[in-house]
């Protein structure tokens, strides 16, 4: 590669800075509030990104405005990273009237419709043909944006996995399929649930241009990502990303994850995505320890405010949900 | 100008005026496009429209009734056409778990503005996965708009209402109604769900019927009233919403009621309806209300056993007389 051309696809300070703030504000998001879960504050269920933050860090900062996310059960790094409100996520987890879906959805469907969020999904695999749709509206309505499915290797062995990535082939949708192979489908091995693990394979099997990456690679994501939507921008889509990764916990916050064996864990944590991100940015832009600790407080102190705001907003009133009792 | 034309007639009817006039509604489905569809319903609209909106999909009922969703979440107006609605059973995570909880589960701010078009009941030998009476599995889920046309002038109005309203819909119609004939206005023609229709008066017996027991209903009507029998048919147009009213009006006049449901007997919308009538008018009744409904099995292949497996004429008949033997002046005593 010549140097010039090296240079230009060098990542800006910015690009940088804004993965590494991503990243960071998943991992709070997921750490505090799990301490939130602990308290009895968050009721029902919650499904830590934490580990996978890489994914959707990166694909996210490829994408633009007028771009639709579709996400996943374990859905709240897909939000954040899509740029969401985090007082009205906390508020959501809170039940609180104030949040995404007035407290009506909870943790699974959070979901933002007019800023192109289709939403959280409790069931694995049904992102997929949803997204599919939303690239399908696009292509009616005739505009350019491109639409992504957040799904998993678990969604991935539902049925509809293949049915609406192939409707999304041959109507050359601009689609991209993200799987985030994190190896569990709840406590199931990916090697036990199919005899190749190598799940990009599979779009190639249909005609989808498909590639792997490194999920726990903020920076490697997001150039791959940027390739795929510039394809998809000249009709070229749809692509299939496999980004392999790992949790660092079990399925949700009561399963310990014993399941998980610690040396592929600690391999995994040794490549922490966080991490990553914070040194890209500090090696990349000799940015010193004292921003990054800015940074840091900053998006603490976002957490901690959105706390303060959900406790102190009021729940939704049983004369409220009238109206949906009406209609439906 | 009122002209007579066939049911499927009606709906592309529908589907054309509302594609001219929406550049975001499009229909997709197996053999659809250049075949025109199984029932002809879609014939002609791909030359009109162009592959763009008018799609063939490969047998793939799950994927396409998900992208259908989720264009629908997206802000188009996707029709899904569904070759029988035995097929659309591979689908139902779509339409139960995310086309019908969407708009709750956003507190309201997502809507699902879907239709899924598919046909049902027994037809001359189909059997039992082609044959099937299904309005129930979809009326007992909240969010779901379940409409099941009769007659050519509903299926059109209906239609065009389905494609100018927010939420998902489930468009019921019947392999035997196709080729069947009735009046239809020219030009606008929009019904609004969950208003009831009257397909024929009476004063002695309200016969609910919907889909293709209405036509049975309505010769049922024809041999009571040679008796002297005068037998109201009640046609709900759309089961969810349900016209209660209009249910409840019809029972004060009679006092007497009969349900018919192709659907087997056993967790039925009959069953419903008729809960809702011992309840809000049970001083009304004069009788215990009858339903009509099929046998709680498969539809077998053998025609005779066909027959035997869902409501005919004379059970509608022998079920109207039944309701009046509590009556002294009772004319079919015998």
């Amino acid at each position: 590669m010549p140097a010039s051309a090296k240079r230009a696809n060098a990542p800006s300070a910015e690009l940088l800075e804004k993965l590494f703030r991503t990243a960071y504000k998943i991992r709070v998001f997921e750490t505090e509030g799990i301490k939130l879960y602990r308290q009895g504050l968050i009721r029902g269920y919650f499904h830590p990104y934490l580990g996978q933050e890489g994914i959707a860090t990166g694909v996210c900062a490829a994408l633009s405005e007028g771009d639709i996310i579709a996400s996943t059960h374990r859905g709240h790094g897909h939000c954040i990273a899509w740029g969401a409100d985090v007082k009205k996520m906390v508020a959501e987890l809170l039940q609180k009237e104030s949040g995404y879906c007035r407290g009506y959805g909870g943790s699974m469907h959070i979901a933002d419709i007019s800023k192109g969020n289709l939403g959280a999904n409790g069931i694995v695999g049904a992102g997929t043909p949803l997204g599919v749709g939303a690239a399908l509206a696009n292509q009616i309505k005739g505009n350019d944006a491109v639409t992504v499915t957040f799904s998993s290797d678990g969604g991935s062995n539902n049925g509809t996995f293949l049915e609406s990535l192939n409707l999304a082939a041959i109507w050359n949708l601009s689609y991209v399929l993200v799987i985030e192979n994190n190896h569990y489908a709840v406590s199931t091995r990916i090697e036990d649930s199919t005899r190749e693990p190598d799940l990009y394979k599979r779009g190639l099997a249909i005609g989808v241009e498909s590639h792997q990456v490194d999920g726990n690679d903020p920076l490697a994501v997001y150039h791959l990502m940027r390739d795929a939507v510039q394809k998809c921008r000249e009709g070229k889509g749809p692509i299939l990303i496999e980004a392999k990764t790992f949790r660092h916990m079990g399925h949700h916050v009561n399963d310990p994850g014993k399941y998980m064996p610690e040396k592929e864990l600690a391999h995994y944590k040794e490549r922490d995505p966080v991490d990553r991100a914070r040194n890209a940015l500090t090696e990349m832009t000799g940015i010193d320890k004292s921003q990054i600790d800015a940074i840091e407080e900053a998006i603490r102190k976002e957490f901690d405010d959105a706390v303060e705001f959900s406790k102190a907003s009021r729940e939704i009133t049983l004369a409220e949900f009238q109206q949906f009792i009406d209609s439906y | 100008m009122t002209r007579e034309i066939m049911y499927r007639d009606a709906l592309r009817e529908a589907i054309d005026e509302e594609m001219a006039a929406n550049p975001l509604v499009f229909i997709i489905g197996e053999g659809i496009a250049e075949r025109g569809g199984s029932y002809k319903v879609t014939e002609g609209l791909l030359g009109k429209y162009g592959p763009k909106r008018v799609r063939d999909t490969p047998i793939a009922e799950a994927g396409m009734i998900g992208v259908g969703v989720g264009a629908a979440i997206a802000g188009a107006r996707p029709i899904v056409e569904i070759l029988y609605v035995d097929f659309a059973m591979l689908g139902m995570d779509m339409l139960v778990n995310q086309a019908a909880k969407f708009r709750l589960m956003t507190g309201g701010n997502g809507r699902v503005p879907f239709i899924m078009r598919t046909q049902g009941g027994t037809g001359g030998g189909v059997a039992a996965q082609h044959s099937q009476s299904l309005e129930a599995m979809f009326y007992h889920v909240p969010g779901l708009k379940v409409v099941i046309p009769s007659q050519p002038a509903d299926a059109k109005g209906l239609l065009k209402y389905a494609l100018r309203q927010q939420d998902p819909v489930i468009f019921l119609e019947h392999k035997h109604l196709y080729m069947t004939k009735g009046p239809v206005p020219e030009g606008e023609l929009v019904i609004e769900f969950g208003k009831a229709d009257i397909k024929r008066p009476g004063k002695d017996v309200t016969i609910i019927a919907w889909s293709n027991m209405v036509p049975r209903a309505l010769e049922a009507a024809a041999k009571l009233a040679e008796e002297g029998i005068e037998a109201e048919v009640l046609d709900p147009r759309t089961l969810v919403p349900l016209d209660k009213e209009a249910i409840l009006a019809s029972v004060a006049k009679t006092n007497r009621v009969v349900i018919v449901q192709e659907a087997v007997r056993r967790g039925g919308v009959a069953s419903d309806i008729c809960s809702i009538i011992q309840e809000e008018a049970f001083y009304s009744l004069d009788a215990p209300v009858e339903i009509v409904a099929g046998l709680n099995i498969p539809v077998p292949f053998n025609l005779e056993l066909e027959k035997a497996s869902v409501p005919q004429v004379p059970d509608i008949i022998a079920a109207a007389r039944r309701t009046l033997h509590l009556q002294p002046r009772a004319l079919a005593a015998q």
